[in-house]
């Protein structure tokens, strides 16, 4: 009977005259005489919404914040490498297992490049993919619960950097080392560095119907540092670019010995090449030892599983996979324009900017014009490749983003400033300066086909005396600059989390009307959910209780337990039974090792209590959920060890 | 079959789109629900207007000591039982009868579904009146009187800080058009009658 409700919605004419509330449209207060002023472009008025959502990793955080634009407004901190006692991220035994490793239960890591997922080059809002870059692992975040899903660790990897970016239609996201290390891990002498450490770029497969992670293969490469990369898009689809620096191979004082080369390498990698290698049985299976962490929505609960093996592929044995581009110093960004014609080089200690063409890349191949090669890895000649340079833009080039009018915005770090050119002029068209040390930039959709370039959001490293002073630990912070115009122009300053290492951003729209209210009760499928007030219980199995517990407004059941002795495992297993949007409850207990639980409707969380004391002991909702928010309570009694109170439990009436 | 009977047989059908279409719409509006919650009455049934709108209203009720809305009550087989029982007499005078009967039958609609509504509003009475005496929050009117939370049976009212709506819908429409055209049924069969008797 219900299907029918759609239908006769569309019998308007006897529905309109009876329609009750009217929700007509407000009046656009930002015409007029105000619509030049730089304040009203970042106002976005109370109960609207912002046009583009950005991604902002939290760098040493280990987070990903969600910030509104033009308002510069945060809207959530999704915990992803690092533990949260506010979301109980990493507390709960749900979320435990996401932030196991091979080294066991990392609890923090460094979180660097958010990208979103994309079909045929276009950002589709599905997922954002994130490294940590300490102890390697790409995260991935469902953008319709805004959680982290999955983790998996990069191994044969140190300092993931030159990731987390995804090809055009995500078939994979891209992993690379910074470090070189050995492979495998071995005790040896760090002065045999050089021609015995490796650099493992690493290409994960995404399902593209749920997203499953897994480790396709693992390119072995020479023993540099492999810093940035994006992957080639439109015409150099199937291949993807990675700067190098340390190809002096040193392994002390690098900021000297690693900076003797005139210039370095971009490493141009076809994986369709090696994809189609690998499919015909191509690599070698090595032993190894990383960790596959999935949550799962429906039983709210996250599972660790330690893989034992990976493939690797050795270049040589891919002729013609992998080709190395001479850059000037040191390249650190690596960035691919719309077109995916041009290959941006930012030499970070040169005072040009280097762009390759893919065109003359791939005639230089095809003519077998080598200068030489390293470690059996053809080099192309500088010239051959080049498409054109930046004359003198700035001091310190690190990044660049497109627009959709080709135009490029380089930052400068040491300049401190965003430098706008012409992409095939080389022209330079704008300069405005950051407040300070700029690192990463960001236009909406930069990374793919379709950018979306009405805004670019500059992160910086340092603020000294741009806000507030808050002792010697000032905040970082990301700067907005409208570049609809000929002319960039500052909009707004607004402080982040962490250090605000890179962004994604794309339109709210590819991404709100998708975002989950609430968990469907009927769906949970958690060991311990209880779908009712009926089915909640306590049990005890030698040392361990369990409790099965419901949570609503504005009541636990039960709210009185007895029989639980010190020294016991206390297990309390949560329900949230409501099925409204926006109505979390939490709950803590009176010395429990550990955080809150934080529990969203029709989801059910777990934290362990190990009662220490006799007693009777409170827990409490600690999140403000309704009128009777303070008298959502109960008690826990905890007798002597040995002790022969019965285990006993009510809600709303007396325990006898 | 003479036209007014062809009428008279469009005016029995037309109450049966009571069992596809809901009879009335609850609607509460409050600044926390920026979509309102909502509970369509059908003839046979209570449901959601969004997923989960009866479950909550059921709490937010639960603050005053209201009863929860039941799955079921008997009128949900009264309801349906009568509707069936006056369609088929209705198509009986279509087939059978003449114009007094549609007057008949129109009279007798009439009465069921004043009696009907009268019904439903005992019940709105009884369900905003009805409160637990342990009440978590107890109101009291202006003259000391207890506060009652009853739903407008027609109209809109404020209640506390909701905003309640209560309008029929459809299937109310088809039962409302099903006694009119009964109505005009017999204007039009009184009409033809004169006619003939006229000559």
């Amino acid at each position: 009977m219900k299907n029918i409700l759609k239908p006769l919605l569309a019998i308007g004419v006897f529905l309109l005259a009876f329609t009750s509330c009217d929700n007509s449209k407000k009046s656009d207060s930002r015409s007029g005489a105000l619509a030049g002023n730089v304040a009203e472009k970042v106002y976005v008025a109370p109960g609207e919404h912002d046009e583009f959502y950005a991604f902002v990793s939290g760098g040493f955080s280990g987070q990903l914040s969600v910030y509104g634009l033009p308002s510069g407004r945060l809207f959530k901190v999704i915990p992803v490498f690092s533990q949260d006692p506010e979301k109980a991220w990493g507390y709960n035994e749900e979320t435990k297992p996401m932030l196991n490793t091979s080294h066991g239960f990392v609890p923090w890591d460094d979180a660097h490049h958010p990208d979103i997922s994309q079909t045929q080059g276009v950002v589709d809002g599905r997922w954002v993919f994130i490294n940590g870059n300490n102890t390697p692992r790409i995260a991935k975040i469902d953008l319709t619960t805004f959680e982290t899903t999955e983790i998996i660790e990069v191994p044969n990897s140190a300092g993931n950097h030159s990731s987390s970016f995804v090809t055009e239609n995500t078939e994979y996201v891209v992993a690379g080392t910074r470090f070189s290390v050995p492979i495998p891990q071995r005790d040896m002498p760090i002065k045999e560095y050089k021609g015995n450490f490796k650099g493992a770029l690493t290409f994960i497969s995404v399902d593209p119907q749920d997203g499953n992670m897994d480790i396709k293969f693992q390119l072995i490469m020479p023993g540099f540092d492999y810093d940035l990369s994006h992957p080639g898009r439109g015409k150099s689809h199937g291949w993807f670019f990675f700067t190098t620096y340390n190809s002096e191979e040193a392994n002390t004082l690098l900021e000297v010995n690693a900076s003797q080369n005139d210039k370095d390498f971009i490493a141009a990698v076809n994986w369709k090449k090696i994809e189609e290698y690998v499919n015909n049985g191509g690599g070698t299976k090595v032993p190894a030892n990383y960790a596959h962490n999935v949550y799962d929505d429906e039983t709210h609960s996250a599972t660790s599983t330690m893989k034992k093996e990976v493939l690797v592929v050795n270049p040589a044995e891919v002729p013609g996979a992998v080709y190395l581009l001479p850059t000037p110093k040191s390249p650190h960004g690596c960035d691919v324009d719309p077109t995916g014609e041009y290959i941006v080089g930012n030499g970070k200690l040169s005072a040009n900017l280097t762009v390759h063409s893919f065109t003359k890349m791939l005639d230089a191949i095809e003519n077998q014009k080598f200068a030489g090669d390293a470690y059996g890895i053809p080099i192309l000649n500088f010239e051959d490749v080049l498409a054109g340079t930046v004359e003198q833009p700035g001091l310190g080039p690190l990044h660049t983003e497109f627009d959709d009018k080709g135009n490029a915005y380089t930052t400068f770090f040491i300049s401190s400033e965003v430098v706008k050119w012409k992409v095939g002029t080389w022209e330079v068209l704008d300069r405005q300066p950051c407040y300070y040390s700029v690192g990463h930039l960001m236009i909406p959709g930069g990374n793919s086909q379709k950018p979306w370039g009405k805004y670019v959001v500059a992160m910086n490293k340092i603020t000294k005396d741009r806000y507030l002073p808050t002792g010697p630990e000032v905040t970082q912070s990301a700067q907005l600059y409208d570049i609809s115009g000929d002319k960039m122009e500052l909009l707004l300053d607004f402080p982040t989390i962490g250090e605000p290492h890179y962004a994604a951003g794309c339109p709210a729209d590819l991404i709100k009307s998708r975002s989950k209210k609430i968990y469907n009760l009927e769906d949970n499928k958690h060991p311990f959910a209880v779908k009712s007030e009926a089915e909640t219980k306590v049990v005890r199995d030698g040392n361990t209780v369990h409790i099965s517990m419901s949570m609503i407004r504005s009541h636990f059941s039960p709210d009185n337990i007895e029989g639980v002795k010190v020294g016991d495992k206390v297990y309390f297993h949560v329900t949230n039974l409501e099925q409204d949007y926006d109505v979390p409850h939490g709950i803590s207990m009176i010395g429990a090792n550990t955080s809150e639980l934080l529990i969203m409707p029709g989801q059910t969380e777990t934290f362990l209590w190990e009662p220490k004391q006799e007693g009777v002991w409170p827990f409490y909702c600690t999140d403000f959920c309704s009128a009777l928010h303070q008298e959502m309570q109960g008690y826990v009694r905890v007798s002597p060890v040995g002790s022969n109170t019965e285990l006993k439990w009510s809600l709303g009436e007396e325990i006898e | 079959m003479k036209k007014s009977n062809i009428i008279m047989l469009v005016a029995a059908l037309l109450p049966l789109g009571l069992f596809l279409f809901p009879l009335w719409k609850i609607t509460l509006e409050a600044p926390q629900y920026p979509i309102p919650l909502g509970m369509y009455i059908y003839i046979n049934d209570f449901s959601d207007a969004n997923p989960h709108d009866i479950k909550n209203i059921n709490l937010m009720n639960h603050y005053v000591g209201m009863k929860y809305i039941p799955e079921a009550i008997p009128e949900f087989k009264i309801f349906p039982a009568g509707i069936i029982i006056t369609s088929i007499l209705g198509l009986l005078i279509a087939f059978k009868g003449n114009y007094k009967w549609f007057l008949f039958w129109f009279i007798l609609m009439l009465v069921l579904s004043t009696a009907g509504l009268y019904d439903f509003y005992l019940w709105e009475h009884d369900y905003g009146h009805t409160l637990d005496p342990k009440a978590i929050m107890k109101f009291t009117n202006p003259d000391g009187t207890q506060m009652g939370f009853q739903p407008p049976l027609f109209g809109t009212k404020h209640i506390l800080n909701f905003t309640a709506h209560s309008y029929p819908r459809l299937g109310a429409y088809f039962l409302a058009m099903g006694i009119a055209v009964s109505f005009i049924a017999f204007l039009f069969g009184r009409k033809q009658y004169k006619k003939l008797f006229a000559k």
